[in-house]
């Protein structure tokens, strides 16, 4: 089935469920393409993150749970 | 405070989903608009981003955001400037049968300066994780706004049948 968009008229109230256009399609997975490389950036800076402060604990000797004490 | 708060058009999606919900010729007598909308998506989480945009453009719009998750808190910018975001909706991991509550403000609508918003939801999954989110978000362009369009800011879901989105006009005196 195809992906369907719902288009209200406000000045008339008439409703349309059209099929989306080969623009629209494009745009969608330009869209889902962007995402996934925000997330995935997004995902990368929280690992490296977390690997800079477990370095720094490991090299004052603390365990992770007191680095958990010592930020929270 | 807004003397006037009136429901300009309402919809419901049916059995067969839809990718977006878009409110046409909206009329340019009021002084804001608000738009609700109940919605859940196909998505595979338990939520998932939902978003605006306006006039069809597609550049110009940003987003600030905070979010709870239920155990934790945090902040974003959003990195795509096609949409700003208004809150997540329940995806296909969510609780069943739960759908989001979102509003989203939009001030002097047809003004001549960059559109702002404001927007709260929670997405009302039923469970000890659940995403709400207030956002700031800013479309820099000077049009009035005329059509609003609510999708999925992944780009690869639908909103299920039963969720809904209504427009309001709000007049002040």
């Amino acid at each position: 089935m195809a992906d369907t968009k719902i288009i209200v008229n406000c000045e008339t109230g008439e409703v349309q469920e059209l099929e989306l256009t080969v623009e629209e399609v494009a745009q969608r997975e330009a869209d889902a393409a962007a995402y996934a490389a925000q997330k995935a950036q997004e995902d990368a800076d929280k690992q490296a993150k977390a690997d800079a402060k477990a370095a720094i604990a490991t090299r004052l000797g603390l365990s992770a749970d007191d680095l958990a004490t010592l930020l929270g | 405070m807004p003397d006037t708060f009136i429901k300009i058009a309402t919809v419901t999606v049916g059995g067969a989903g839809a990718n977006s919900i878009e409110f046409t010729s909206i009329p340019s007598t009021y002084t804001d608009l608000c738009v609700k909308v109940s919605t859940r998506q196909t998505g595979s989480n338990i939520d998932n981003n939902t978003t605006i945009s306006f006039n069809g453009s597609t550049s110009g719009f940003s987003t600030k955001a905070i979010y709870g998750t239920g155990s934790s808190a945090g902040s974003f910018t959003a990195g795509v400037s096609t949409e700003s975001h208004i809150g997540y909706s329940p995806g296909a991991n969510a609780t069943s049968n739960t759908f989001a509550n979102i509003e989203v403000y939009i001030p002097n609508y047809t003004g001549s300066t960059n559109k702002s918003i404001s927007a709260d939801g929670v997405a009302e999954s039923n469970t000890t994780s659940v995403d709400s989110m207030l956002a700031a978000g800013l479309w820099s362009n000077t049009s009035a706004i005329t059509s609003i369009k609510i999708t999925d800011y992944q780009g690869s879901y639908n909103f299920v049948q039963y969720s809904t989105a209504t427009l309001y006009g709000i007049s002040k005196s």
